[in-house]
């Protein structure tokens, strides 16, 4: 006898609302069944009355966290069906702005994870460390999100010189921030004993099911977009893609810590390249989209993004098609959170890091008997929390016994 | 003013709900209740409730998928309760104005109160916000 755990679709911790019913034995889940299309708003439609130009903002509301990734597998695309050179300047650019997006986007992963845990300082302190970085963003692009860096041919605003001093302090504060994040993180045994071998999803699991980004690489699945399919200057370049080999929640916490690093090291490079490109050279003008077909992808905090577009040599894409990494991702859930504790449930489906908005309750019910339970979000938050303390008492009273 | 009114003012409590969006107008929820802002300074709380809210903030263009479920959530909160619309998309759907799934905006179902613009709303927003639902019980 099995009970169900309905979850969802409204969560007020994570972004977008999905549902999901966990069948559970006691306390062990058996099996998960998800629900997704709660946010559907039929994006590639709307696209497709749009023109080349203003699709870019039409592409970065699809995720607000990656608001720089989506338009710049749109544009590359787009380019691509152009078959036109951006000029040097503007990707250096693209990419600084896609990569301060990754940072923002781990460390509010990471902040996120803190809070599930039950270590809400955590939660605070990363979420500290990243208003900086939103401040740059602010100062850079013209937004704390929604950058509209992104044009087809280039960039819409150049990078102004005096910017890049303090793009370079800011990354030296979060270099250090990151390093005691990270040393928080490995060094915790409450965090090893709630996130090591806690939802594993190994390596031939992640070929199977098409896992991409992090959760794939956490497994030790070498996939990476930026250095697989290099686009603008991520050749010019050096960076290493981070592996983990265990596949848990604590090896996904990991990779993102580390390649935040990355990305400070990426964006570092770029800030001394482009010294040497001229100012104000950041657009090729593209005066007329050819019909035929295009693709371009980009990897995404989350995963690989990939965008299609199709043109008659109109003004409009006529097919405009969004692979998203979060759809792939999710379905790792399956496999990753049956057996494990309703407790750790809520844990593994947020270590992919998706885009779910709201998870509003949680209903249980027992094979065993067919009694059913809702448990509310502030329940799983709970549960978490009395498992952390949990482990926190029984480390506790190990350390007095020696 | 009401025992109940009056203790509502001290420290309003807020559920959200996402119908859509693109969580970028969650994550600057979020980010008013992290240190720099830090709204819980007014005893604003983010709960995980309906029960337990006393303002219902609705962030996305209501798409057809979530609308009983917008109108379930509104049924189940306790009175009073405050609705506000938030970000672009919640007070006029934005630009997903013309979504063949996307039946909104909010106010066209449930009373709204406040509307605080802006895709998405600066933390500057949300709190000035907060304060006018405040002043207006």
């Amino acid at each position: 006898m099995v009970k169900k755990i309905p979850i969802g679709p409204f969560h007020p911790i994570l972004e977008e609302p999905e549902f999901f019913e966990l069948h559970v034995e006691g306390e062990r889940v058996v099996k998960i069944d998800q629900t997704i299309g709660w946010s559907h708003r039929g994006i590639e439609l709307l696209s497709e009355h749009k023109t080349w130009d203003q699709v870019p903002f039409l592409v970065e509301r699809i995720c607000g966290i990656c608001s720089c990734s989506h338009p710049f597998a749109y544009v590359k695309a787009v380019e691509d069906l152009c078959q036109i050179e951006v000029p040097l300047r503007a990707q250096f650019i693209r990419v600084i702005a896609a990569e301060l997006e990754r940072l923002h986007s781990h460390l509010l992963w990471t902040g996120l994870a803190g809070h599930f845990l039950g270590y809400n300082t955590v939660f605070m302190w990363t979420w500290k460390f990243r208003e900086p970085l939103l401040d740059v963003l602010e100062a850079v692009t013209g937004n704390r999100n929604h950058y509209a860096v992104m044009r087809p041919g280039g960039v819409r605003r150049d990078l102004p010189a005096e910017e890049i001093p303090n793009i370079l302090k800011l990354l030296d504060r979060l270099e250090k921030e990151n390093d005691l994040l990270t040393k928080a993180i490995v060094d915790d045994p409450v965090i090893h004993a709630r996130t090591k071998g806690v939802g594993v999803f190994n390596k031939t699991m992640c070929r199977l099911y098409g896992a991409l980004g992090p959760t794939a690489r956490s497994a030790g699945y070498d996939i990476d977009a930026r250095r697989d399919h290099p686009i603008d200057a991520y050749d010019k370049v050096s960076f290493k893609v981070i592996l983990c080999e265990h596949g848990d929640v604590f090896d996904k916490a990991v990779v993102r810590q580390l390649e935040n690093f990355e990305s400070i090291k990426i964006i570092r490079q770029c800030l001394s390249l482009i010294a040497d490109t001229k100012a104000g050279d950041i657009c090729a003008e593209i005066r007329e989209v050819p019909p035929g077909e295009g693709f371009g992808m980009y990897e995404a905090p989350r995963g690989e993004v990939f965008h299609y577009v199709r043109s008659n040599g109109g003004n409009m894409p006529i097919r405009h098609k969004v692979r998203a990494p979060s759809f792939n991702n999710i379905l790792t859930n399956n496999v990753s959170v049956p057996g494990n504790t309703v407790a750790d449930a809520g844990l593994i489906t947020a270590a992919v890091d998706p885009c779910y908005s709201c998870t509003e309750r949680v209903g249980v019910v027992d094979r065993r008997n067919g009694e059913r339970r809702v448990l509310t979000e502030a329940d799983i938050v709970r549960l978490s929390h009395e498992r952390t303390d949990e482990i926190r008492r029984r480390l506790a009273a190990e350390a007095g016994r020696e | 003013m009401s025992l109940a009114l009056k203790a509502l003012k001290k420290s309003p409590w807020v559920f959200h709900v996402n119908t859509g969006a693109c969580n970028n107008c969650d994550i600057e929820i979020l980010d008013c209740l992290t240190p720099r802002f830090d709204v819980e300074r007014f005893g604003v709380v983010l709960v995980g409730s309906i029960r337990h809210a006393d303002v219902l903030l609705v962030s996305g263009p209501v798409t057809a998928n979530v609308l009983p479920r917008l109108r379930r959530l509104y049924e189940a909160a306790p009175r009073p309760i405050k609705v506000v619309a938030f970000g672009a998309c919640g007070c006029k759907c934005g630009i997903f104005r013309d979504g063949y799934n996307v039946v909104g905006p909010m106010d066209k179902y449930i009373p709204v109160d406040a509307y605080i613009p802006g895709c998405p709303p600066k933390p500057e927003t949300i709190i000035s916000g907060i304060v006018k639902v405040l002043s207006q019980l």
